[in-house]
């Protein structure tokens, strides 16, 4: 049993706590989204010089060995100053369903180039009635001679505005709530036929609405096997889940750190706030917050790889859960603690309170896990 | 990082587990598992039966007589223990008194006591609190005043579990009125059947007596039964609390309840299905399940650290409260799984199933869990001073 973190992971861990400390600070974060692509490219680049981009893919698939715990590093780290650039949607999600299902053509192609900074992803399975559940799907994929065609709709996809390629869910077979007969395809954003709507996400990101009319792709598109894809986009999810849950911890961290230090400074009737009994309790149950959600952001990433894949759901789920409520209670008390001030703008408490706020309903609410725990757990 | 045991580790774990299988008594098991409660001569006999493993005295180092096992070992055995759905070997002596004594204590202190905690011939009980040193404990005022080579006491002391119980006992005494008054404090060992001592027993709201209030009225302890220097209890008393810190957290403990607990919502029913198909004490269950995940990790976490000969890192200082919400909550959830029975009190068989007998009584008394050892209130003013420099 151990905890610590390897030579590497410490090495990594400074490097990008350090990174976001000198070269990501509140104002840098406000310019990037306010331009017009809503990310910085030449930090994407700077990303992958670094091989963070590669890091948790095995050797073999030109990465670095690594594993959820590295993900997880990295993550805490983007979230502790609220990262925009798409390591979610690209490495995480899209690099994962390339790692784990991909054709060998297609991981020397697009994972090399995803490792290597020049391609961004995104996985996009959810639909307008879908709402969680990834096996509904009515996007159709429909079969004509060597080639299939694409039509449907995908919603609030993830780095979607941002996609060169894009990992689609689709119907190859069976009814729309079907697990089965749902298979993965790897399309071109530019492709014929392909529409992206884009749009700005709550935190300042970018999202998408991806529309698909007669989009032509060969077999050659298809990630993972035919009609078998929804157990590999489930655990292409739950691999984003264990990542959100990280850079979850990132930010409830930062508002912690942040609170505590304003109350050491804000005075009112002649003392600082933090002198009094009510607020110091209410700093340390964020305090037990923080430390409990990142007792379980570790139970999920070592469970992440199980090979039993009824723990491993159970593992993002409760992990999904806990880290949920806890987030928010964290979120809504740094804004409370904050005062007027912490409603506004101006301040950077209420864009992580943004951020979290979204990450409680991302890839499944709070209620959505509970019940899929429960489920697995019956 | 990792969660792996080596070896040596699983072994270890299997021998354990052999061990509480062929020796764990039934009736031991049945008790401990429906939470009735144990006499006196059920947990000596029960205590007796560890002792004579060497599973008693479970954290001692060998040179005192322990098994000298690693916090990983410590932990297994913890575990297996728990499952195997055995009492802990709970002794005031062994958690507390023994570190003390090893730290602080005479080389006669140690060679007197020691064994004896070991082999379970002595029965040890706390005396800290007052009626008016609660929480703030070092306001403390039951005095000693040297006469000689005694001290003389005078004062009383509450709260004091199993009281009744014990032949001994280690108080935090005043030897000083004119300093800070931490600087005042001694720490004294003395002899419950000495003349002047008065044991009067406090029903809880569990209907049981557990508690007592000690009455002391002139009572000679002689000065040698001082432990370490006059003025040297508050510092041996803190040492003492970082001794209790984890194992009051439970968590071993609370996932057994919680298993069964499980169990029950399957075979107990309501509106003709079984509980669990009510959606939501389902979703509670699962609530509960996944907040003693957490509590689990967060174990292992502070875990690792002692392990690996750092001082448990600042989620320690979560335990004692997470651990004990969460014996409080799932008590509550036995009660509501209870249903009718939750009324029954003091019954038998004839009247409830086993399970629910207690399950109020537990409730009730382990609405103390949050209170004893530093309230909640205490460990959160704690962490606020000194892990989030809050003045």
């Amino acid at each position: 049993m151990d905890f610590s973190l390897s030579s590497e992971q410490k090495l990594i861990k400074d490097g990008v706590e350090k990174f976001v400390r000198n070269e990501y600070d509140f104002e840098t974060r406000n310019k990037i989204i306010a331009t017009e692509d809503g990310f910085d490219r030449a930090l994407w680049k700077q990303f992958a010089e670094l091989g963070w981009l590669g890091i948790s893919f095995s050797e073999e698939d030109g990465g670095f060995g690594g594993g959820a715990i590295d993900t997880n590093i990295i993550m805490e780290a983007f979230g502790s100053g609220m990262v925009v650039e798409p390591y979610l949607a690209t490495v995480v999600l899209g690099g994962n369903a390339l790692a784990l299902g991909g054709t060998p053509t297609q991981k020397e192609e697009v994972l090399g180039s995803v490792i290597a900074g020049e391609t961004l992803l995104a996985v996009a399975y959810a639909e307008t009635q879908s709402r969680f559940q990834l096996s509904d799907v009515a996007t159709t994929a429909a079969k004509s001679g060597e080639q299939y065609s694409l039509n449907g709709e995908k919603v609030v996809v993830y780095g979607g505005a941002w996609a060169d390629k894009v990992i689609v869910s689709a119907r190859t077979s069976g009814d729309q709530m079907s697990e089965a007969g749902i298979t993965l395809f790897l399309v071109d954003a530019k492709a014929s036929g392909v529409s992206v709507t884009s749009y700005q996400s709550m935190d300042g990101a970018r999202m998408a609405n991806i529309a698909m009319k007669n989009v032509t792709v060969g077999a050659d598109a298809i990630v993972g096997q035919l009609d078998q894809g929804y157990a590999l986009l489930d655990q292409v999810v739950d691999s984003g889940i264990s990542a959100l849950c990280a850079e979850a911890i990132g930010e409830m961290n930062a508002l912690f750190q942040k609170t505590l230090a304003f109350v050491k400074e804000r005075e009112q009737f002649g003392v600082a706030i933090g002198s009094f009994q009510t607020i110091q309790h209410r700093l340390v149950d964020m305090f037990m917050a923080v430390e409990s959600s990142r007792s379980m952001a570790i139970m999920n990433a070592l469970k992440l790889s199980s090979t039993d894949v009824t723990e491993r759901k159970k593992a993002v789920s409760a992990a999904k859960v806990y880290i949920g409520q806890n987030s928010r209670h964290c979120a809504q008390e740094a804004v409370q603690l904050h005062g007027g001030i912490g409603v506004t703008e101006e301040l950077d408490i209420g864009h992580y309170f943004r951020r979290l706020t979204l990450f409680c309903g991302a890839f499944g609410s709070t209620n959505h896990h509970l019940k899929r725990f429960a489920d697995l757990s019956d | 990082m990792n969660i792996d045991y080596t070896k040596e580790e699983l072994e270890f774990q299997q021998e354990v587990r052999t061990w509480f299988k062929e020796n764990l008594p039934e009736d031991v098991k049945r008790k401990h598992q429906i939470g009735a409660p144990f006499s006196k001569d059920e947990t000596v006999a029960w205590q007796k039966t560890l002792s004579k493993a060497g599973y008693f005295v479970v954290g001692w180092p060998e040179e005192h007589g322990g098994p000298g096992w690693t916090a990983t070992q410590r932990y297994i055995f913890d575990s297996e223990r728990a499952a195997a759905g055995a009492p802990v070997g709970m002794s005031m002596g062994v958690i507390m008194l023994g570190p003390v004594l090893m730290a602080f204590g005479t080389q006669e202190q140690k060679d007197l006591y020691l064994p004896r905690i070991k082999d379970c011939d002595d029965w040890w009980c706390q005396g800290y609190s007052e009626p008016g040193a609660g929480s703030d404990l070092a306001s403390l005022k039951t005095q000693a005043v040297l006469d000689g080579d005694e001290y003389v006491i005078n004062g009383t002391k509450i709260w004091t579990t199993y009281g009744h119980h014990a032949n001994l006992c280690f108080c935090l005494v005043r030897t000083d009125n004119d300093c800070k008054q931490q600087l005042g404090i001694s720490f004294i060992l003395i002899d419950m059947e000495a003349e002047g001592i008065d044991v009067r027993p406090i029903i809880s709201i569990d209907g049981e007596h557990h508690l007592n209030q000690v009455f002391f009225d002139d009572v000679r302890v002689p000065k040698k039964n001082l432990v370490g220097a006059e003025g040297q209890g508050w510092t041996i008393a803190k040492y003492l609390l970082t001794h209790e810190r984890t194992t009051i957290a439970g968590v071993a403990d609370s996932k057994l309840n919680f298993s069964n607990l499980k169990e029950l919502a399957k075979t107990q029913t309501a509106n003709g299905a079984p509980l669990i198909e009510d959606e939501q004490l389902r979703l509670k269950i699962a609530e509960e399940e996944i907040k003693l995940l957490a509590l689990e990790y967060t174990n292992f976490r502070t875990l690792a650290d002692t392990a690996a000969g750092r001082a448990p890192g600042p989620e320690s200082s979560l335990l004692k409260v997470k651990g004990t919400e969460t014996q409080q909550s799932l008590s509550e959830l036995r009660v509501e799984m209870a249903g009718n029975y939750a009324y029954v009190w003091k019954a038998d068989e004839t009247v409830a199933p086993a399970e629910f007998l207690h399950a109020t009584e537990q409730y009730n008394f382990l609405r103390a869990c949050t209170i004893y050892g530093g309230s909640t209130e205490v460990q959160k003013n704690v962490v606020a001073k000194m892990l989030l420099g809050l003045k």
